[in-house]
């Protein structure tokens, strides 16, 4: 029986890269629903309000891209080393993503 | 720097990637894949995950304050204040309520997006072609990366087209209540 080389592509579980892949769809989403909040809640709008000069889009990126990576560092340290159910969690990546890019779209994030 | 440097590059690359992943890294790609080749999309991707990042930060905290700046009371020329000045016209209005606001925030999924597909890279390399699932939705987010950055792009044209950013050296700030 051959022995199998440490990178071979049967040695690499999925897991790295469904955790990077839903990371960035919950990402994609949290800046659409944070934006979406700020811009409903003045006083959610006041504490984003990280850096004056630029206003409540400091505190609705960072804090989104705060969600973006705790979400991929919680995900990657449970699926790493690990084959997941790839199929759907990409489907749930790219719905989250598109979520994300359409509520970003002012008359729709309006709708809410 | 932030739209016709790094922006316009970062479009530029987007459409190298986009194709290298899709024709070599494909199941039945073309050839062997060298060391040499994975080591230079891995640079490639590096660079591009970079021009995405400089260019929403120099965005976000270089050009969208001057664009927001408030202009003095009493100031009847508002060629300084972009911001006001498309507020000013009800011709103009949409550009800042739909177009700046969509710009300002669908830009940071391109840099999301892009970082993902590069750490996927930087992982998998050529083994992303024993691996179709993962390298498709890879791809599919590289795309939303271009479509994203290329909404921007065209949203950050047309409003500098009807309200220049030119900068300058003080800064306003808005605040409520003045």
């Amino acid at each position: 029986m051959p022995s199998q080389d440490a990178t071979s592509p049967a040695a690499i579980p999925n897991g790295f890269g469904a955790a990077a892949v839903l990371g960035a769809g919950i990402g994609g989403f949290a800046l659409a629903v944070i934006a979406i909040a700020a811009d409903r809640v003045p006083a959610l709008g006041r504490v984003l309000d990280f850096y004056k000069p630029t206003g409540p889009l400091s505190g609705v990126t960072t804090t989104a891209l705060a969600i973006w990576l705790i979400a991929w560092a919680f995900l990657h340290a449970r699926w790493q080393n690990r084959n997941v159910a790839l199929g759907s969690i990409a489907a749930a990546a790219v719905i989250l993503f598109v979520l994300g890019v359409l509520l970003t779209f002012p008359p729709l994030g309006d709708l809410f | 720097m932030h739209g016709m440097g790094f922006g316009a590059l970062y479009l530029l690359a987007c459409s190298g990637a986009i194709v290298e992943l899709w024709r070599r890294y494909r199941p039945d790609g073309p050839g062997e894949i060298s060391r040499r080749d994975e080591a230079f999309l891995r640079g490639y991707l590096l660079v591009m995950a970079g021009l995405a990042w400089l260019t929403v930060f120099t965005g976000a905290y270089v050009i969208y304050p001057w664009y927001r700046a408030v202009p003095p009371p009493g100031t009847s020329d508002l060629a300084g204040f972009p911001q006001r000045l498309l507020l000013s016209s009800a011709t103009t209005i949409d550009w800042h309520s739909v177009g700046m606001e969509w710009k300002e925030h669908v830009a940071w999924l391109a840099p999301i997006s892009i970082t993902m597909a590069c750490a996927v890279f930087f992982k998998y390399g050529r083994h992303l072609r024993s691996q179709p699932h993962l390298r498709n939705v890879v791809l599919c987010f590289l795309l939303a990366s271009f479509l994203t950055a290329g909404i921007a792009a065209f949203l950050g044209a047309m409003l500098n087209k009807n309200a220049p950013v030119a900068g300058g050296r003080v800064i306003q700030i808005v605040t409520e209540g003045k």
